[in-house]
């Protein structure tokens, strides 16, 4: 193993000690549910990111699966009790496999802005639904009071829960990327072409990870309907895929980690800047609008950039 | 007599009115190293288009390996053996030289779906894909992204990827193009091992006539989207058709 690679290693087994160890370091209940908040963020963040920055397709529709995802949950909790709540964390990942693949087989066959068009579309269909639907789904005003079995009842319970989740859900995703069919993304982004004239077939690779995307999409929505005990129409709003966007972009849309990042960052501004002024968005704005001109790559894109050109 | 891996009979393809293949006829024997030349414009890459399938003929009909390819698609023509480079190096460029000939040697060995193992884990397949790049002289830049790499070195790793396919047919599409002298010469006497080491069928394009008289073993020539003729290479060079259109008078094929 490189000493680059050991090294990546011992900081990642920092971090996960760290994110481990967080409700026992004196902090408030709140710093706990925040964090939670940002490290589901990441994981929705980082599915996107395995269509944007691996395969190259830019989705403007993810929020539809994590929105799925949450409905699935908050609906089944509300309608069925506490007890369905971790079984509707599966059903709402084992539904979305039907429901992406019957969408990807129609986005798929565009490319382009025509794709990022047609996922928008569909997202804002059904978000349209989720909305209108007042008797199934609450309409405008959401369903309230989603609440975890006892046992994860807690602050810190849940946030183990979805740390445990999202840890599994990020080993899962590397060793996708890391494979293969990771290879195969990677390079139809770079060059679909060449990759037909491999003998493979361009948009099953990017099916397959259509349907990839939406399962960990779906289950980063069920585990925010949790950490909020609520869920709204909001949530499979456009706002929620360009924001998921910009998580992406700011950590830097070819890193692997590179969402996490950004998603800590959009979280901790909406909310220590939020408590301020609620221009927050103008700031946001800002910071992306510096990211963009500075760092086009994203922060961990050029500190990537930055380490290779020092040899470190 | 060797049998003929590749047909083509009157095969025609025109874009918005403006006929690129004009009824274009010929044979090609299994094991034949053989150059098309012509003109900008006379249809070369776009003959290349059609065989792989990237084209749909508008008429006439295309046999490989016994089996007509019309309407069959790049992927499954690949999947039969066909392999090609491009006039403009395609290869991927953010990934590692060995990445690249790694995904052609998976593509091959239809592992490309395996979305569980890492790519260490391949070690045959890693092998394979470094002797490839072995005998392109790429081995000691295998751990470079193929970005970093020279022109001449990219159209070589262009090669390489069709290579790691295992074709029958190997199309190289003007694989000296943009190359110095001194490469032009080191890539003739690379294509002509490689066509002898892999136990190829072989046809280029190319302009350069000092690297087509020295290898072809026959030689086609295309002008204005028709076959204006074929033969061994000092049958081309003699030939009056030929020098009129595009040898010139005084057989100067340099600088082409």
């Amino acid at each position: 193993m490189s000493l680059k690679r050991l090294n990546n290693r011992i900081f990642l087994a920092g971090i996960v000690v760290l994110l481990f160890l967080l409700p026992f370091m004196k902090v408030s209940e709140y710093v706990v549910i925040l964090m939670n908040e940002i490290i589901v963020w990441g994981l929705f963040a980082l599915a996107f990111n395995l269509l944007f920055g691996v395969s190259g397709m830019l989705s403007f529709g993810q929020a539809l699966f994590y929105g799925f995802g949450a409905y699935v949950t908050g609906l089944m909790v509300i309608h069925f009790g506490a007890f369905w709540f971790i079984p509707s964390i599966l059903i709402g990942m084992t539904a979305v496999i039907a429901i992406s693949i019957l969408l990807g087989l129609i986005t798929i066959r565009l490319s382009g802005v025509y794709f990022t068009m047609l996922t928008l579309a569909f997202a804002q269909l059904g978000w349209e639904i989720v909305f209108k639907w007042y008797s199934f789904t609450g309409g405008d005003d959401g369903i309230q009071g989603i609440y975890p079995p006892d046992f994860l009842g807690t602050p810190k319970a849940y946030y183990y829960f979805s740390l445990i989740l999202v840890l599994l859900s990020v080993w899962i995703i590397r060793k996708f990327v890391n494979s293969p069919y990771g290879l195969t993304l990677r390079c139809l982004r770079q060059n679909p072409i060449r990759v037909s004239f491999l003998g493979r077939k361009v948009k099953n690779y990017q099916l397959g990870v259509y349907v990839v995307s939406a399962i960990f999409s779906s289950l980063a929505g069920s585990l925010m309907a949790g950490i909020n005990g609520s869920i709204h129409p909001g949530m499979l709003n456009w706002t929620t895929s360009g924001e998921v966007i910009l998580m992406s972009v700011l950590g830097g849309i070819g890193q692997f980690f590179g969402p996490f990042l950004g998603g800590g960052v959009i979280v901790l501004i909406e909310d220590i800047i939020g408590a301020y002024t609620e221009y927050w968005s103008f700031i946001i704005g800002i910071i992306m609008l510096l990211i963009v001109l500075l760092f086009p790559k994203g922060v961990l894109g050029e500190f990537s950039k930055l380490r290779r050109r020092l040899k470190i | 007599m060797m049998k003929n891996i590749l047909q083509l009979k009157n095969v025609r393809k025109s874009f918005d009115g403006f006929l690129a293949i004009d009824d274009v006829s010929f044979a090609v024997a299994e094991g034949e190293l053989s150059a098309i030349i012509g003109p900008n414009g006379a249809g070369k890459s776009t003959l290349f288009n059609l065989i792989t399938g990237y084209y749909e003929i508008d008429r006439g009909e295309i046999t490989y390996a016994g089996i007509n390819i019309k309407g069959r698609g790049t992927e499954a023509i690949v999947r039969e053996g066909v392999g090609r480079s491009f006039q403009v190096s395609s290869i991927f460029q953010e990934e590692t030289v060995l990445d690249n000939v790694r995904l052609a040697r998976l593509a091959k060995e239809n592992k490309t779906r395996n979305f569980r193992s890492p790519l260490e884990k391949f070690e045959e397949t890693t092998e394979s894909a470094y002797r490839i790049l072995e005998s392109l002289g790429l081995g000691n830049q295998a751990e470079r992204y193929a970005y970093e790499l020279a022109h001449g070195d990219q159209k070589l790793l262009d090669i390489g990827i069709a290579l790691a396919l295992e074709p029958r047919l190997l199309l190289l599409d003007e694989p000296t193009a943009g190359m110095s002298p001194e490469e032009r010469i080191q890539t003739t006497h690379l294509i002509e091992k490689l066509w002898k080491e892999y136990d190829l069928t072989l046809i280029f394009i190319e302009h350069d006539m000092d690297l087509v008289f020295e290898i072809a073993q026959w030689i086609r020539v295309l002008h204005q989207g028709s076959l204006l003729a074929e033969g061994k290479p000092d049958e081309i060079r003699e030939n009056a058709d030929v020098i009129g259109a595009y040898l010139g008078e005084d057989h100067l094929w340099e600088g082409y």
